[in-house]
């Protein structure tokens, strides 16, 4: 085995090969696969209702519509978790006979053009019953609540998921404590909202009789498999292809009941079919997330040790499971991670999943890690208000400092940095200096705060973690196994050339990954990024893979890409020795060259391929007339980790928060090309000041969604975006085998908390302290009004 | 989403387009930028048959400095009001206002007439037009007629032009170097329409307020203008103090809207933080 491995790519800031083409209008997306095809488009008729029975839905003649009465034969998606508190429900592919929310998919029209079909679906009547819904969790397991699905529900009605974890010395751990300190924690509904909305094309070949469907995804492989089984089709009848895709956060690894349609109605009108999601259409059918209530409470020595930590964790997972990773998604990450980088010696939690009449809820970049910092980073805060520390002690006292370390819910912390991230960003915000700041400015009326946010992100995990979740996942007939995500595999091949293609079962969607595996690819063989080529996202083309989600692929597809690429460099260093003399590890590959160390002779890397492929004779070791070698990696799991700050200015008359700094020491082990993490740290944050200040869906009395256009669901915009200072500190793990730790969701996990920390120390003079997001000016300007007409009233 | 069908003529002059806009007035919509327009017709929110497309009508832009008036083309686009070169308290007042108006797309595009014939409570126009007592001038086949401000904004979105007349043009008073005004509004973000709007032009001689004008927005169906505090303004030095409590005057007498943004109380209290900030005075004596 060579050591002498070059890292001349690998951290390198090296410009993202993804970009010329994306930058020039030149990407190719599902609606420029529709845009001139001669297909047929789908509209989808909604219900109105939150809750209701279908009594009829009728069409003049000249409309064509589709109901569920027109798949029969079609299985249902049901998302299935092997938990015995887990409550399956099936999601019909259009809803017959009941609706459950707003905005389920009643009908289909088709049309020859988008604005047809538009016209067709104005033109569709449904006669729905309302019936009894129920819009907040805690109506939903109330007793005699109104049922969302009928069916068996072993605990309280509506809840879906009931976790519990108590730990043997918990009670005594209370007892022993100096103070309890307890806090409410919620956030409202939210949508990761990707730019791209939803979008699908079916396209049928007479030939075979196969559909090539290109969707906007982040799991091809998995999508192909959900929809074959919901169609009860052979997966080879369908190839899965997602082009260029408009942003996914999470919302676009969850299968749609549009795109069974779509495929349906092109394999049955042996048509092409286009489905474009309009955004109205995304923001009340296209999963929603975050809408979740913790009650907190931990048990602290005098001197800010958290002995005990208890939750009561409660999330509205809307009407339905979500395939493939089920509405247990967010109730039981945030049961597992609450404790997050703290050491929690005894942990007492109960956390539940709660159906109701609102959209269902699936994964959104951070999943329930937003909520779960900002409890725990609220928590940290008002504790160390209560007995008299600094926040930045505090966390210091209660981080933990020493790897491995494994949590009472038995997840194992890899090496980290809890610590030092924490001192870099002190360091950085300067806290002395900002104190003075704060205290000259509240003279003068203004009101200035800074918040600390420190978190764990849980990234690259694949099949023992899964497995340890015991989340088998299964769909359709009780009879197909439950399957477990995990491994990644890539197929790197040189061709006669001396290129590199590499095939990957991930399916990048803006991470730049096409640029960070080809530095990796480029490390192992000695040759340069622009001559390694990225294939992904087709399922006819690339291996079975889980595709891009959870932080996982530059750990996952990375640490396969690395295997496979340092397969095939063994491969070259071998036939080189036979063309060269010496032994395969006297061997460097190296500007596209294998060279022997001791004599400096050399052949060229495009040599040896040609002969490898045309000159068989030529090959020892009776080898194969090829290069190609195959990755499989499957690790654990590690945690990246971080510190945010976010300085803040509280305008008291309007409630406006303006951000003023925003700081981050974060360590996400190496780098390999530190602009696309420094990329992925400022999209995050982005998202998590939308979700701290800006984001919510609004439901109103009758379950209907308010907020509906960006008219009123409000993604801040580049000018609310503050600059954002960012210090790396680089904690090689040996979980990663790259060393790499993920980082993609990192800076929404930990903004939210940071800017809430932020805004309480601004008004703590009023007495006032965040903790529900977003924190609204509105909202912020009512808690000032009640504040000062309290103090008005005692003075 | 896209719009419903439509069909689109371009007319050439104004008499052209009057008489293309009578054939089917009902049906009709006048295209001028188009911001609002072609989103509600996207939202199919506006199903018009037919489009009358005015860009390519010559004599409908311009800011034209008159004796007594200031006469701005209804097709005078956002961003050339903003780089206006008129002088005084009115050319101030209307480039702060554009400056205010969506992002700078929107501005380029987007019409000074256009906005004012849409109505909506809360842009920045519909505002300064209330509030200085504009006058609308409003044409069609059947001849030119001229509506003050007071009664062109009837209701969100309606206003007191028939079907067939196209806004040609919008005069408003010169105001002269006594004057103090200013905008102020607050939005959730940059460049959104506001959740609550305050513009004023107040007269000063000698220290004393001769004569106020405040006109609010987001506050009721139509821009507001605020007799409550425009007589607590009048006749009183002037002041920050005095400004204060004029605000909170306006703030008593709205009876705004609630919605996803804001109830009435926190429109009141933007009210009430709005109207020193519009005529800034931060920095002048309590």
């Amino acid at each position: 085995m060579n050591t002498a491995e070059p890292r001349s790519w690998t951290g390198r800031a090296m410009p993202r090969l993804e970009d010329p083409a994306i930058l020039r209008g030149w990407g190719r997306y599902v609606a420029d696969v529709a845009a001139g095809d001669d297909c047929l488009h789908v509209r989808f008729v909604r219900s109105s209702h939150a809750a209701g029975r279908i009594r009829s839905i009728s069409a003049p003649a000249h409309v064509t519509l589709v109901t569920a009465a027109d798949l029969a034969g079609l299985h249902p998606i049901r998302a299935v978790l092997d938990r015995p508190d887990y409550v399956t429900v099936a999601t019909p592919i259009l809803a017959d006979d009941v609706v459950r929310f707003v905005g389920e998919p009643v009908a289909a029209v088709l049309a020859p053009s988008e604005a047809e079909a538009e016209d067709a679906l104005d033109e569709v009547v449904v006669d729905i019953e309302p019936l009894p819904a129920v819009l907040s969790a805690e109506a939903a397991s109330r007793r005699d609540a109104p049922l969302v699905h009928d069916t068996e529900f072993p605990g309280d009605p509506n809840t879906v998921v009931d976790g519990r974890i108590h730990t043997p010395g918990f009670d005594e751990a209370v007892a022993s404590a100096d103070r309890i300190v307890t806090v409410q924690v919620g956030s409202s509904r939210q949508s990761a909202m990707p730019l791209e909305a939803r979008a699908s094309h079916a396209a049928y070949d007479r030939a075979t009789g196969r559909v090539t469907l290109h969707a906007t995804l982040q799991m091809p492989h998995m999508t192909r498999t959900g929809i074959a089984d919901c169609l009860g089709i052979p997966e080879d009848d369908l190839r899965v292809i997602s082009p260029d895709v408009g942003g996914g956060f999470g919302a676009k690894m969850t299968l749609a009941r549009e795109d069974i349609v779509v495929v349906h109605l092109s394999r049955t009108l042996r048509r092409n079919i286009a489905w474009i999601e309009t955004r109205e259409e995304n923001f009340l059918g296209a999963w929603h997330s975050r809408e979740q209530v913790y009650d907190i409470e931990g048990a602290f020595s005098a001197a800010g040790e958290l002995l005990a930590l208890r939750g009561d964790l409660v999330c509205d997972v809307g009407a339905y499971s979500c395939y493939p990773v089920t509405f247990g998604v967010e109730p039981l990450m945030a049961m597992a991670e609450l404790p997050g980088c703290y050491r929690v010696r005894e942990y007492s939690v109960r956390s539940r999943g709660i159906l109701t009449n609102k959209c269902p809820i699936a994964p959104y970049r951070g999943v329930s890690r937003p909520v779960q910092v900002l409890a725990m980073e609220r928590l940290m805060d008002v504790a160390a208000a209560e007995l008299g520390l600094d926040p930045v002690q505090i966390r210091r006292t209660n981080l933990v400092g020493e790897f491995p370390h494994r949590t009472p819910s038995g997840l194992v912390l890899d090496d980290a940095s809890h610590l030092e991230t924490l001192q870099l960003a002190a360091d950085m915000a300067d806290l002395a200096e900002f104190r003075e700041r704060q205290r000259a400015a509240r003279e003068a009326g203004r009101y200035l705060g800074i918040g600390f946010s420190s978190f764990a992100e849980r990234t690259g995990y694949g099949t023992p973690a899964f497995a340890a979740r015991s989340v088998p996942m299964t769909l359709g007939r009780e009879e197909i196994a439950t399957v477990t995500p995990g491994a990644e595999r890539v197929i790197c091949t040189m061709d006669p050339s001396g290129g590199v293609t590499l095939r990957i079962g991930a399916s990048p969607h803006g991470q730049g990954l096409r640029t960070t595996l080809s530095q990796v690819v480029s490390d192992a063989l000695g040759i340069e990024p622009s001559s390694v080529r990225v294939i992904d996202s087709d399922t006819d083309t690339t291996p079975y893979g889980w595709g891009s989600f959870a932080s996982r692929a530059m750990v996952i597809a990375g640490g396969a890409t690395l295997i496979a690429a340092r397969e095939l460099a063994e491969r070259l260093r071998v036939l080189a020795a036979h063309r060269l003399g010496g032994l395969p590890d006297d061997i460097d590959l190296v500007e596209g060259h294998a060279r022997r160390r001791d004599t400096g002779e050399e052949i060229a890397l495009r040599v040896l391929a040609r002969d490898t492929y045309h000159n068989a004779q030529l090959i020892p070791d009776k080898g194969q007339p090829a290069l190609e070698a195959v990755g499989v990696y499957d690790p654990a799991g590690t945690f990246a980790n971080a510190c945010h700050v976010a300085e803040v200015e509280v305008d008291p008359d309007t409630g406006e928060v303006r951000i003023e700094r925003f700081l981050v020491a974060e360590d996400a082990g190496r780098l390999v090309n530190p602009a696309v993490v420094d990329g992925q740290i400022h999209g995050g944050i982005a998202q998590g000041i939308a979700n701290a200040l800006y984001e919510e869906l609004i439901y109103d009395e009758r379950g209907v969604l308010v907020t509906t256009s960006l008219m009123d669901y409000l993604p801040p915009t580049v000018a609310e975006i503050p600059p954002i200072r960012i210090a790396h500190l680089e904690t090689i793990s040996p979980a990663s085998i790259t060393g790499a730790k993920g980082v993609g969701e990192g800076g929404t996990i930990g903004a939210p908390a940071a800017i809430a920390n932020a805004v309480s120390d601004a008004l703590a003079p009023l007495g006032i302290g965040v903790f529900h997001l977003p924190a609204t000016p509105h909202r912020l300007r009512t808690m000032i009004r009640q504040a000062s007409r309290t103090k008005e009233a005692a003075s | 989403m896209k719009p419903s069908a439509f069909d689109y003529v371009r007319p050439l002059s104004l008499d052209e387009a009057m008489e293309q806009l009578a054939i089917d007035p009902f049906e009709s919509k006048v295209l001028s930028g188009g911001q609002s327009l072609i989103p509600m017709m996207n939202f199919r929110l506006a199903r018009p048959e037919r489009l009358i497309d005015i860009n390519r009508v010559p004599g409908l832009e311009g800011i034209v400095p008159g004796q007594d008036r200031v006469t701005i083309g209804a097709r005078t686009r956002h961003l050339a009001v903003q780089n206006t070169g008129l002088q005084g308290p009115l050319g101030s007042l209307l480039r702060t206002a554009a400056a205010q108006v969506g992002h700078l797309p929107i501005r380029t595009r987007g019409t000074f007439g256009g906005s004012i014939a849409h109505c909506d409570a809360a842009s920045e126009w519909c505002l300064v037009a209330r509030l200085l007592d504009a006058e609308m001038t409003v044409r069609s086949t059947r001849g030119e007629r001229t509506i003050p401000a007071a009664d062109f904004f009837q209701a969100i979105f309606t206003t007191a032009m028939e079907p067939d007349e196209i806004l040609t043009s919008i005069s408003l008073p010169a105001l002269d170097d006594h004057h103090v005004t200013g905008i102020a509004e607050f939005a959730r973000r940059a460049g959104d329409f506001a959740i609550v709007a305050a513009t004023a032009a107040v007269k000063i001689e000698d220290g004393v307020v001769t004569r106020a004008r405040v006109c609010l927005g987001g506050v009721s169906e139509v821009p507001w203008r605020s007799q409550a505090a425009e007589s607590a303004l009048l006749g009183s030095a002037w002041s920050a103090g005095a400004v204060a409590e004029a605000a909170a005057a306006a703030a008593d007498e709205v009876d705004p809207p609630s919605d996803s943004h804001g109830d009435a109380d926190y429109r009141r209290d933007l009210v009430r933080a709005l109207l020193p900030r519009a005529l800034n005075t931060a920095g002048a004596g309590s």
